[in-house]
C-alpha cells in the first residue's frame, strides 16, 4: 500500500486524561477512509490530530510521529498554516462566516493572497459544483451563507475547503446534524471526489460507513482495534468488539 | 361548604405569592417609569419657557455664538446663542472617542485572542477599577497633569478641548473596552476555527472573521463611550477653562453644555431667562442622550440581521 499519511505510536492527552493510547494507522492516497467507534472513543480526537486542530485546546499534549506525505506535521518546523490549507476540513455543526456565500467561498484564497477576481469566480464555480450546491445558490452567491438551509450551509462549508485545493479533507461527522436528504447529497457528493482527495470522515452512522468508504478503522476507548478494507472490516470483522459494535450490541 | 370544593375555588397559597410578585414587580416598574417621565417633562417644560416664555428664537439658540442670558441683542430677546457649547461638547466628545476606540479594541482583542488566563484577569481588574474612580479625581489629575503639560509641550493655556478630550478618553477607554470584550467574546468559538483550519493566521482571522462579525457590537461599545464622554460634567469643567465662547482652536478656552450646566445652575434664580436658558442646555443634554440610545437601538436590530 502507497501510504500517504502515516500515524505512529500516538498518545494524546488531555491534562492527565489519555485520549488517544498509541494508535498506528495509516492512509493511501485517495478514496474515503470512515473512522468509526462510540462516542468518546477518540475519533474526533484523531482527526483534530491530522491538522493540529488540537494545538487550539490549552493542556493537550501528544507524542509519538505524524507523516502526511512523507513530512513529520509534528516537527518544530512545520508551519500550521501552511499545513491546514493542504489538510482541510469540515466541522459537525455547519459554520459558514456571516458573510455572502461568495465570501465564504472565497475566503481560504483571500487569504492566501489571491486577488484575481476571474481567478476566484472560476474557483467559486468550481467548488460549488463539486459540492454539489451550485445549481441551488448560483443566482445568489451574494447572500448570506446563514439564509441558506443547514444542509446547504454544510455543503457551503465542504465548498469553501475544496476551493482552497487541499490533498487531504477531513470531515467530522459531517451529516450528524442534518436531514436524511441532505446527508444523501453530501454522500454522493464525497464518491465523486474520491479520486481527487484523500478523505477521511468521522462517522456515527454505519451505514454512511458501508456506503461510501473504502477503507474502515474501528476505534473504542482510545484505542484503534481494527483497521481494514470496509468490506472486510463489515463482513469478516477480525475481533469480537468490531463483530458486536456494527452489528449494533453496543454504542 | 363541601371542603373540596372550597379548596378547589379559593386560591392556593402559591398562586396569591405568584399574583404578590407580579404586584410588586409591576409596582416598581411603574414607579419607574413615572419618575422617568417626569423628568422628562420637567426639563422638557423648562427648557421650552426660554423659547415661550422669554421668546428667544429657537434657531438663534442652536447657531448663536453669544452666551450671555441676562443681556438682551438688537431684537430684544436675550442672548442665548448655545453654539460655542454644543461645539465643545461635540469636540471633546468626537476627539475622546477617536483617541480610546484603537486603544479599547487593542486591549480587548488582547484580551479575549492573545492573552493568558492571568493576563485577562489583571487588565479586567484594572479597567474595573479604571471605572470605579470617581470623576473628580480624573479632573483633579487632569488640572495637575494635563493641562501643564499641553501648555509645556503644545501651546496655549492648557485649558481646552484637547485637554478634556484627554480627560474623558481615560475614562470613556475602560466603557468602550468592556464592551468591546463582550462583544468580541459573543462570536461563536467555531468561526475562529473555521478560520484557522482553511490556513489562516492569527492575524487574519482576528480581521478578517472576529472583528467583523463583531462590528455591530464595537460600533455599539463606541456609541455608549460617546454618551459617556457627552455627559461626563465635572472632570471636563476643571480642565476645558470654561469660556463660553466659540472656541478658535483645541488649544483655546472652551466649554461644554454641561461644564456650563455645572457652573451656572447655583448662580442663577429660579424661572428666570438665565435659569430658563439652563434647562434648555439640559434638554438638548437629554435629546441627545435619547439619540445616542435610538442609534445603539438601530446598530442592535442591524446586527441581529
Amino acid at each position: 500500500m502507497d501510504e500517504f499519511i502515516t500515524t505512529n505510536d500516538v498518545h494524546l492527552y488531555y491534562g492527565k486524561k489519555e485520549a488517544l493510547k498509541g494508535i498506528n494507522l495509516s492512509f493511501p492516497a485517495k478514496g474515503i477512509n470512515a473512522l468509526i467507534g462510540p462516542s468518546g472513543c477518540g475519533k474526533s480526537t484523531y482527526l483534530r490530530v491530522l491538522n493540529r486542530m488540537n494545538d487550539l485546546i490549552p493542556q493537550v499534549t501528544m507524542t509519538g510521529s505524524v507523516k502526511i506525505n512523507g513530512v513529520d506535521i509534528y516537527s518544530p518546523k512545520t508551519d500550521t498554516v501552511d499545513l491546514r490549507k493542504k489538510v482541510g476540513m469540515v466541522f459537525q455543526q455547519p459554520n459558514p462566516f456571516p458573510f455572502s456565500i461568495y465570501e465564504n467561498v472565497t475566503y481560504g484564497l483571500r487569504i492566501a493572497g489571491i486577488k484575481d477576481k476571474q481567478v476566484l469566480d472560476e474557483r467559486v464555480e468550481r467548488s460549488l459544483k463539486q459540492a454539489a450546491v451550485w445549481d441551488e445558490v448560483k443566482d445568489d452567491l451574494h447572500k448570506s451563507a446563514l439564509s441558506l438551509s443547514g444542509g446547504q450551509q454544510q455543503r457551503v462549508c465542504i465548498a469553501r475547503v475544496l476551493a482552497v485545493q487541499p490533498d487531504v479533507i477531513l470531515l467530522d461527522e459531517p451529516t450528524s446534524a442534518l436531514d436524511p436528504v441532505s446527508s444523501g447529497l453530501i454522500e454522493d457528493m464525497l464518491l465523486t471526489i474520491r479520486d481527487r482527495y484523500t478523505i477521511i470522515i468521522v462517522t456515527h452512522n454505519l451505514q454512511q460507513a458501508s456506503r461510501i468508504s473504502d477503507r474502515t478503522a474501528f476505534f473504542l476507548n482510545g484505542e484503534l482495534i481494527e483497521a481494514g478494507k470496509t468490506k472486510s472490516v463489515f463482513l469478516n470483522p477480525q475481533h469480537q468488539a468490531t463483530d458486536d459494535y456494527i452489528s449494533g450490541r453496543f454504542g | 361548604m363541601d371542603p373540596i370544593k372550597k379548596k378547589i375555588q379559593s386560591n392556593s397559597r402559591e398562586t396569591r405569592q405568584d399574583l404578590f410578585g407580579k404586584i410588586v414587580t409591576y409596582t416598581c416598574i411603574a414607579l419607574i417609569v413615572l419618575v422617568v417621565l417626569s423628568i422628562f417633562v420637567f426639563v422638557a417644560s423648562k427648557g421650552m419657557a426660554t423659547f415661550f416664555v422669554n421668546k428667544a428664537n429657537f434657531w438663534d439658540f442652536l447657531s448663536g455664538k453669544n452666551w450671555n442670558p441676562t443681556m438682551l441683542d438688537s431684537k430684544g430677546s436675550p442672548m442665548l446663542g448655545a453654539l460655542p457649547m454644543i461645539t465643545g461638547s461635540f469636540g471633546v466628545t468626537i476627539l475622546a472617542v477617536l483617541f480610546a476606540t484603537p486603544f479599547a479594541i487593542g486591549t480587548a482583542l488582547y484580551m479575549t485572542e492573545i492573552a493568558s488566563g492571568k493576563g485577562e484577569r489583571i487588565l479586567q481588574s484594572v479597567i474595573e477599577l479604571l471605572v470605579g474612580i470617581p470623576s473628580v479625581v480624573y479632573g483633579f489629575i487632569g488640572l495637575s497633569v494635563i493641562v501643564p503639560f499641553v501648555r509645556n509641550y503644545i501651546g496655549g493655556s492648557g485649558y481646552g478641548i484637547l485637554s478634556g478630550s484627554f480627560v474623558l478618553f481615560v475614562m470613556v477607554l475602560p466603557t468602550v473596552t468592556s464592551m468591546t470584550v463582550d462583544s468580541l467574546r459573543a462570536v461563536p468559538r467555531f468561526y475562529k476555527e473555521a478560520s484557522l483550519a482553511l490556513g489562516a493566521t492569527k492575524w487574519q482571522t482576528i480581521y478578517k472573521v472576529i472583528l467583523r462579525s463583531s462590528t455591530s457590537g464595537i460600533l455599539t461599545a463606541i456609541i455608549f463611550g460617546m454618551a459617556r464622554a457627552f455627559g461626563e460634567a465635572l472632570a471636563v469643567q476643571m480642565v476645558i477653562g470654561n469660556a463660553a465662547i466659540m472656541p478658535t482652536s483645541l488649544l483655546s478656552s472652551a466649554s461644554t453644555l454641561t461644564s456650563v450646566l455645572t457652573m451656572g445652575i447655583g448662580n442663577t434664580v429660579m424661572g428666570t431667562v438665565a435659569n430658563n436658558a439652563l434647562w434648555s442646555l439640559a434638554l438638548i443634554l437629554l435629546l441627545m442622550s435619547l439619540f445616542f440610545n435610538i442609534v445603539v437601538r438601530l446598530i442592535g436590530r442591524k446586527g441581529r440581521m
